[in-house]
C-alpha cells in the first residue's frame, strides 16, 4: 500500500529548507502515519536531496504531521538551479512511500 | 456581526481577474485584501527600480485599482489592505490615487512605512541591497483608524493584512493574544489565494469548477473564531481536506509559528463542517510576539540562464543526460566559466534526484541550467541550445521558444532586528 491510499500533503518552502504536511485520512491512518512515518524515514527517502536533517511536529487535533526537512533544498529560492526550486512536490513524491497496513 | 475578509491575490503574478470575480460575487464585502511580497519578491522590485525610477513596487496593483474602480463608484463598501506598496509605497499610492481621480473616486489612502532597515543589518556575508522588516498589524489598524479606506504597505507578515482590520474593528489590542492568534490562523488561510480553497489540493481531481476556484474569504468574529469560505457560486471547494492542507503550508513547530504580533499554537485549533464550503476554525492559543522583527535582505549574485530541450528516441533519458553535458562542455570550451551548472531529465525523477524511473523512457524534457557572474558566459550558453538539434542525438526537439532569457540572480539572508531600532510610520494621503 502507498501513503497516498491513507494520507493527502502539501509541502513548502523556507529559505533553505522545506516543509511537508501529512494529513491522515481518518484516526487508524493516523495511528499508522505515526508508527512507520517517523522523520528518520522521512529524511532517508529524500537522501538523494540532502538534507541536513529531518524533524517530526504531531497535530493529532488534525491527524497530522509535519515534517520539516533542513537545508533540503540546498541553495533556496532565487540561486537554486534546481526545477522545483521551493519545494513544491515533495509532498507528493512522499505519497508514494511503501505503508504496511 | 461577523466581519468579511477576502484574500484575492496570494502572490506578485497571482490571477489579475481574481480581484473583481470576489467583489462582484460578494456585495457585502468589508475588506479586500491583496498579498504581493514573496521572500525575494523586493529584490526583484530594486533591479526594476534600478532601471526605472518610477518602479520599485507591484504595478499589477495599479491595474487592479482601476479595474475595482467601478465598484466603488457603484457604492461598493469594501476596505482595500495591501503590501503591494514593496519598496515604494508612497509612490503607489499616488499611482493608485491618480487612476481613482480618472474614474471620480475619491478614496483616503494610508501609507504603512517605515520597513525599509538597510545599513543597519550588521551580520550579512554580502553587501545588501534590500533589508526589510516585517512589520505587524498595527500600523495597518492605526491608518485604518485615521480613515484610511485604502491602506498600501511594503514589507509587512502576510497574515497582519487580515490582524490589522480585526484589531480596528473589533477593538482589539497587542494584548489580546488568543484572539490575535485566531485571526492570523485566518491571515495563514487566507494569504496564498487558492490554496485554501482547492488550489493546490491533493484531490485537485475532485475539486468541482477548477477554472471558476474562487478565491477565500474569512468571516471574522470578534473572539477570533472564524469561518473561512469562498464567494457564493465561485468554483472549488472549502472543506477539512483543502484547509488542513493549507494551514500546514510553509510552517516550522506547529506550536510555535511567529509573527511580529503573536506566537501562535495550532496544537489547540478545532475544524469543522458549517454547511457547505464552510470551515469553522476556533481555539487558537496565542503569547507574546518576540521583541524583534523578522528581516528579509536580499543581494545580487549574478545571473542564471535555464534551457529546455524536448527528446523522443530510445533510451531518451540517457541521451538527454549526455546532451546535457555536451552543452556545458561547448561553453566551458570557448573558455567561459560558470560557477554553477545542473542537467535535469523532465519526465525521469527531475524532481526528486533519486527516484527515477526504471525503464528506458523514450519521451522526456531536458532541463540544463547554469550560473555564472560573468553574463558573456551565459551569453554563450543561450547559443548554444538549439544547435543541438542538428548537432546532437536525433530525437531533439522543442527548441522553439528561442534562446532561454538570462536573468538575475538574487541571494536571501534572513536576519533580525530589535523593534526598538524600527520606526513604521502611517500617512494620510
Amino acid at each position: 500500500m502507498k501513503l497516498r491510499d491513507i494520507a493527502h500533503a502539501r509541502s513548502g518552502d523556507k529559505g533553505d529548507s522545506a516543509n511537508i504536511g501529512l494529513i491522515a485520512f481518518d484516526e487508524y491512518a493516523y495511528r499508522i502515519l505515526c508508527e512507520q512515518v517517523t522523520a528518520e524515514r522521512v529524511g532517508q527517502f529524500f537522501r538523494a536531496l540532502g538534507p541536513r536533517g529531518s524533524t517530526r511536529y504531531e497535530l493529532p487535533n488534525l491527524l497530522a504531521l509535519n515534517f520539516v526537512l533542513d537545508g533540503v533544498l540546498a541553495e533556496g529560492g532565487s540561486r537554486s538551479l534546481r526545477l522545483d526550486a521551493q519545494g513544491k512536490v515533495l509532498g507528493q513524491a512522499l505519497l508514494e512511500m511503501e505503508i504496511d497496513a | 456581526m461577523s466581519l468579511r475578509i477576502g484574500n484575492a491575490q496570494g502572490f506578485w503574478g497571482d490571477r489579475p481577474a481574481a480581484p473583481v470575480e470576489m467583489v462582484s460575487r460578494m456585495p457585502d464585502l468589508d475588506y479586500l485584501t491583496l498579498e504581493y511580497l514573496a521572500e525575494l519578491s523586493l529584490s526583484i522590485m530594486a533591479a526594476q527600480r534600478a532601471a526605472d525610477s518610477s518602479l520599485g513596487y507591484a504595478r499589477d496593483l495599479v491595474g487592479t485599482i482601476d479595474r475595482l474602480a467601478p465598484f466603488w463608484k457603484d457604492g461598493a463598501r469594501f476596505k482595500l489592505v495591501t503590501n503591494g506598496g514593496g519598496l515604494e509605497p508612497r509612490a503607489c499610492a499616488l499611482a493608485c490615487r491618480e487612476v481613482l481621480a480618472r474614474h471620480g473616486v475619491r478614496k483616503t489612502i494610508g501609507i504603512v512605512s517605515g520597513d525599509n532597515v538597510l545599513g543597519r543589518i550588521h551580520d550579512a556575508p554580502h553587501p545588501l541591497d534590500t533589508a526589510n522588516a516585517y512589520l505587524g498589524a498595527a500600523p495597518v489598524a492605526e491608518a485604518l483608524a485615521l480613515g484610511a479606506d485604502i491602506v498600501i504597505t511594503g514589507r509587512i507578515a502576510d497574515p497582519s493584512l487580515v490582524v490589522g482590520p480585526c484589531m480596528h474593528e473589533f477593538g482589539w489590542s497587542l494584548d489580546d493574544l488568543d484572539r490575535l492568534a485566531g485571526a492570523t490562523i485566518a491571515g495563514h488561510l487566507l494569504e496564498c489565494g487558492a490554496q485554501s480553497t482547492g488550489g493546490m489540493s491533493t484531490h485537485w481531481m475532485e475539486i468541482p469548477d477548477p477554472a471558476g476556484n474562487g478565491y477565500p474569504v474569512a468571516e471574522m468574529e470578534a473572539d477570533g473564531s472564524f469561518v473561512l469560505t469562498k464567494p457564493p457560486g465561485s468554483g472549488g471547494e472549502v472543506s477539512l481536506r483543502t484547509v488542513k492542507e493549507q494551514l500546514l503550508y510553509e510552517i516550522g513547530d506547529p506550536d510555535h509559528l511567529v509573527t511580529p504580533d503573536v506566537i501562535v499554537s495550532f496544537l489547540s485549533l478545532a475544524l469543522a463542517g458549517d454547511g457547505p464550503d464552510r470551515i469553522r476554525v476556533t481555539g487558537a492559543k496565542g503569547k507574546p510576539a518576540p521583541d524583534a522583527y523578522k528581516v528579509s535582505c536580499s543581494y545580487s549574485d549574478g545571473f542564471r540562464c535555464d534551457a529546455m530541450l524536448a527528446l523522443h528516441t530510445h533510451d531518451a533519458a540517457a541521451k538527454a543526460r549526455r546532451l546535457g553535458e555536451v552543452i556545458l562542455d561547448r561553453v566551458r570550451a570557448q573558455g567561459f566559466r560558470l560557477d554553477r551548472t545542473r542537467i535535469e531529465v523532465i519526465g525521469d525523477g527531475a524532481c526528486t534526484d533519486g527516484l527515477p524511473s526504471s525503464v528506458p523512457l523514450s519521451e522526456v524534457v531536458l532541463r540544463v541550467s547554469a550560473a555564472a557572474h560573468d553574463r558573456r558566459a551565459l551569453e554563450c550558453f543561450s547559443r548554444e541550445i538549439a544547435p543541438t538539434v542538428g548537432n546532437g542525438p536525433a530525437g531533439v526537439t522543442g527548441y522553439a521558444t528561442g534562446r532561454p532569457k538570462i536573468r538575475p540572480v538574487f541571494g536571501y539572508h534572513p536576519a533580525f532586528i530589535a523593534k526598538h531600532e524600527v520606526s513604521p510610520t502611517v500617512e494620510i494621503l
